[in-house]
Parts: structure tokens; sequence; C-alpha cells
């Protein structure tokens, strides 16, 4: 697998931290490279417990929010667990705007998901 | 229907290639203006999220990202107003067919989002009768629900 270029993965016992590199998520490259980087973590790295904190994500957009679903497609489709973590006030709102924050697990710490995971 | 008003707007007006990439640029100008005129940053969120993805809706489903097309935007901005016209060059689609992406049995789906966020942000949203020009606009001095309106009661 090439190196991560859109994402930073790390270990934290059995469970996989990433955290996403870009402060906008909006250009069309970028969403598909994450993309493909979530993708091949659960596909091909067989990872089983994810967090993906938000914390360093200024803003998004409804591309990325695809993208997104989807991963948690392949997540759910493999039995894998993903929490989403650390999102900011105004991010936290385009979910609840389009409901993801009812289709997606979310907590506000990566401390709060390893608590569960 | 909003229209443009006040003498003391500052107006922006361009033609955009059909790609997903130069109007970041339009997006970034009229934000920092926005900043100048005091807008803070809840309200700038909006309006960024606003005209992201009316015009990258315009370039891939109004114009198919046919580089023979172009997006015409057209911005007014003030202290208390942001209005803005966004024109494709495609045949336009009707806006009530479009699905909800927020109902339950369609959580799912990856996209369609970029409608609702458009409503929720903006004070009024309006297409034209072909569908192809979207007029939008969000007053901060009005009191009402619009997402990020820091001056509403709350």
């Amino acid at each position: 697998m090439p190196s991560p270029q859109r994402l930073d993965v790390n270990e934290s016992g059995s469970i996989t931290v990433i955290r996403f590199r870009d402060q906008k998520i909006i250009d069309p490259v970028a969403i598909q490279e994450l993309g493909q980087e979530l993708f091949d973590l659960v596909e091909k790295e067989d990872r089983r417990k994810i967090i993906l904190n938000f914390g360093n994500v200024e803003f998004l957009s409804s591309a990325a929010l695809g993208k997104l679903i989807t991963f948690e497609k392949k997540v759910k489709r493999i039995g894998a667990e993903l929490i989403l973590t650390n999102i900011s006030p105004e991010i936290f709102q385009v979910f609840s705007i389009t409901n993801l924050d009812k289709l997606f697990k979310i907590k506000d710490t990566e401390a709060d998901a390893l608590a569960v995971l | 229907m909003p229209v443009p008003s006040s003498s003391a707007e500052r107006t922006l007006s361009t033609t955009l290639a059909s790609n997903l990439i130069d109007y970041h640029r339009l997006i970034d100008n009229v934000a920092d203006q926005l900043a100048e005129l005091g807008w803070e940053y809840p309200n700038l969120f909006a309006v960024r999220m606003a005209l992201e993805e009316s015009i990258s809706n315009a370039i891939r489903h109004g114009n198919n990202e046919d580089p023979a097309k172009r997006v015409h935007v057209e911005c007014r901005l003030s202290p208390v107003r942001f209005w803005s016209k966004i024109v494709d060059e495609g045949a336009g689609f009707n806006p009530s067919a479009v699905p909800d992406c927020c109902a339950p049995e369609r959580l799912e789906v990856p996209g369609g989002r970029g409608l609702a966020l458009i409503k929720a942000y903006m004070t009024s949203v309006e297409y034209n009768e072909c569908g192809n020009c979207l007029t939008m606009e969000k007053r901060l001095d009005v009191r009402r629900e619009a997402i990020g309106d820091a001056d509403g009661e709350g």
C-alpha cells in the first residue's frame, strides 16, 4: 500500500486512529484520495476498530460527506466499528442538518471513543 | 424573491470555467470581503457552504463539467446581507423532484445533500422556472432560524 497522503494513521492497541491532514475537504482529487485510503484500511489492511478524528477539519463539502457515507457502508458490511470524534460545532451542524448524526456513531473525544471500542 | 437592493453593497461578478478547482478563489474572496464587513465565523461558514454547494452543483450537475460551458456568479455583500445568483448553461432541473436526503431510508445514499445544506444555511433560496439559475440570500438583520445566524436569538 502506498504511504498515506491525506490521512495520519496511528495504532492504539487494536484500534486504528485516523486524523485528516486537510483542514478543508473540498477538492475532488483530495476527496477521492482520502476515500481510497480509508477504504484500503478496512478492505486491504483488515482494520476493524476505527476512530476518525475530525480535530483538524474546518470545512467539508457534501461530496466529502458522500465519501464518508460510502466508507461507513463498507465498515458496516464487513462488521467493523467506526466512531467519529473531535467534530467542531460547525462541522457537527453539517452532520445534523443532513441527519448524518443519526447514521454515524459520534463521540466528543478520542478518549471517549477508545472507552467504548 | 430576493433581489439586489442597496447601493452601499459591494458587488462581485465573475464567469467561471466548469471545473471543480477554480471557483474556490471566488469563495475565498467573498469570505474575505464579508470578514472585512464585520461578518463572523459561523456566518462566514454558512456563506462558504452555500457557495461551495451551489457552484459545485452548477458545474457538476448543471454543466456536466463540460469545458465549453460556464457558470456565471454575481454576489452582493453588505454588513448585514449576502446575496448571490448562480447561473449555469445546462438544461436545468426540478428542485422539488430531488429526493429528501435526510429521510431515514436515504441516509446511506452518498449524494444529494448539497441542496439541503444551501437551504439550511441561507435565509431564502429560489430557483428559476427551468432550474439553471439559483438566487440565494442570507440576512443578518432578520431574526430567524437560519443556521449560523449569529444575530438570531438562539
